[in-house]
């Protein structure tokens, strides 16, 4: 019977597709979010998926790819960031929180002034719509996907290097600018791959979730890509289904398979499980202890 | 250990290139970091430059690699600027400065050192993890290999980045702080590879800090205090009037030094 649940509803040409972005984004995501993570960076995956619905918008007002308009808005949100931090004193995360909500609410705006009349869902935009993907968004993501897979794979050695130590490569002359800006792109590009699945909203969830769950089994970033890409693609596979069988939203469902996943790790994760490693957590917490304290 | 150093420098300097600095100014926004700096680091000899906080050790470091903007220069080795030959250059950032919680091991990080040398797009070769295992081997952390970089000590994870460092055979090598956090074992292993690569004739360049015995290591001292206070063989630098001018005041340090 669960064989059954499985594969009957892959009879179906959407199902077929909504399976082929659910691994595909998977991956992806797992992998580009993996340096997004080592480096700090979740909020800055954060600020461009936000803005990417601004691109979105006006692709979708002018007639042009929505991939073309998302992806430059990606890369326009990372200027303005970069802009703001290097050339005035604003630090680089309120840069990206000023950046972020800027972009999105004139996404937000331009999709309700336009979505009457094009028959389109913001919410589908925001939450995903794994469902509804087309023959041309399969092929987009499949492209984007083997792209960047590819990208990655020519340049491990030096993105290795470079996202460990940023001076040491430096050092060694490797064009470190050029290498941050190629990731740049890269997670934009990630980004508009994976929007039909899971939205600008959630999105973050898939470039961080499944690599900090990996994180927490493996201790080299190879590893950390190939089980993170695992779990990714478990997450939104299962999501789909739940989706397809519970009418949820694709995203949310999505989403919520992946934090669980994480959870699991962080209680039972060999080496820094909470559940494995109970030792830290024996000492009262400094918060009560305070509060203790405030009472006598 | 005198005889070695002063035979060092005899023997090589006329060969090996001198790296030269001339005229380095930096700026962080308004403030002078470093001002005209001008001076002459010499192959074969262990030159530490020392001096108060702030004072632009690592910043001199950092700007004559091109790690920073710098407002006019001429940084040279040989005959050629420094910033055209940095596949020469060996830098081991302060161990701050780098996220050691990064998922590596020990063997990642010292492969780093053979990414350059590699080139683009292509795999380590044999040779390059012959060369690893042997920069891992003359700092005793072979047997650590597989292990996160984020298990060790402070002291191992500074012995695996100066294994970084040898395994990309360069000529100049430049350590910003190596000896924050480290213990004994490390700071006499760390001591004897910088003296091992002068008797070959490199350049070697110390940001330190500390004036106490260890400070008898040097064979060259650079002192700085946003400008160069003094420079050269450490004995001539090493004086209370030179010590007074960079610190502001009367600074003890290891006496029999000087």
């Amino acid at each position: 019977m669960p064989i059954d649940a499985f594969f009957e509803p892959l009879q179906y040409g959407f199902m077929q597709r909504s399976l082929a972005i659910a691994v595909l984004t998977g991956i992806l995501c797992a992998v580009v979010g993996s340096y997004l993570m080592v480096q700090r960076l979740a909020l800055l995956g954060d600020a461009i998926s936000h803005s990417v619905l601004a691109g979105l918008a006006v692709a979708f007002i002018l007639g042009v790819n929505i991939f073309v308009g998302a992806f430059i808005a990606g890369v326009l949100s990372t200027g303005a960031i970069n802009l703001i931090r290097t050339r005035s004193p604003v630090k680089e995360d309120a840069a990206m929180g000023i950046v972020l909500s800027a972009f999105f609410a004139l996404g937000i705006t331009l999709i309700t002034l336009v979505q009457k009349d094009n028959k389109i869902d913001l919410n589908h935009f925001l939450f995903g719509n794994i469902l509804a993907v087309t023959g041309s968004d399969v092929r987009d993501t499949a492209i984007i996907s083997v792209f960047i897979l590819a990208v990655t794979v020519l340049l491990y050695k030096e993105l290795h290097f470079y996202t460990f130590d940023k001076l040491g490569a430096q050092a060694v002359g490797l064009p470190v600018n050029l290498l941050d800006f190629g990731l740049t792109l890269a997670i934009a590009l990630t980004i508009v791959a994976s929007m039909k699945a899971v939205g600008v909203v959630l999105v973050l969830s898939m470039l961080i979730t499944p690599p900090a769950t990996a994180y927490l089994l493996v201790p080299r970033l190879h590893q950390m890509m190939v089980l993170g890409a695992a779990v990714g693609v478990v997450s939104s596979v299962s999501g789909m289904y739940l989706s397809y069988f519970y009418n949820l939203p694709s995203g949310p469902a999505i989403v919520l398979v992946a934090s669980g996943l994480f959870l699991l790790a962080l209680l039972f994760s060999p080496r820094h499980g909470l559940l494995t490693h109970p030792a830290g957590s024996q000492q009262p917490s400094p918060l009560l202890q305070e509060i203790k304290r405030l009472r006598k | 250990m005198d005889a070695m150093s002063s035979f060092s420098s005899s023997s090589f300097s006329a060969a090996n290139p001198l790296l030269e600095v001339e005229h380095l100014s930096v700026f962080y926004r308004t403030v002078e970091a470093l001002r005209d700096i001008s001076l002459v680091i010499r192959p074969g000899r262990v030159t530490g430059a020392i001096g108060p906080n702030g004072a632009g050790k690592s910043t001199l470091i950092k700007a004559m690699l091109g790690l920073i903007p710098v407002a006019g220069a001429q940084i040279t080795y040989g005959d050629r600027p420094l910033t055209n030959q940095l596949d020469r250059v060996a830098y081991v950032p302060q161990r701050s400065q780098v996220d050691l919680t990064y998922p590596a091991t020990v063997w990642d990080v010292v492969m780093m050192g053979r990414v350059r040398q590699t080139g683009w797009f292509r795999r380590f070769s044999a040779s390059s993890r012959q060369e690893a295992r042997a920069a891992l081997e003359r700092v005793e952390m072979l047997d650590f290999c597989d292990r996160s970089i984020s298990d060790l000590s402070g002291g191992q994870q500074q012995r695996v980045f100066l294994a970084r460092s040898l395994a990309q055979h360069a000529e100049i090598f430049c350590f910003d702080e190596p000896f924050v956090g480290v213990d004994r074992k490390t700071e006499g292993i760390l001591f004897n590879i910088f003296k091992a690569l002068a008797s070959e004739g490199k350049i070697v360049l110390v940001v330190n800090h500390d004036l106490g015995e260890s400070i008898t290591n040097f064979d060259d001292l650079i002192l700085l205090n946003r400008e160069v206070i003094a420079a050269g063989n450490r004995r001539i630098v090493l004086n209370d009037n030179n010590l007074t001018r960079a610190y502001g005041s009367r600074v003890n340090f290891f006496q029999e030094a000087a």
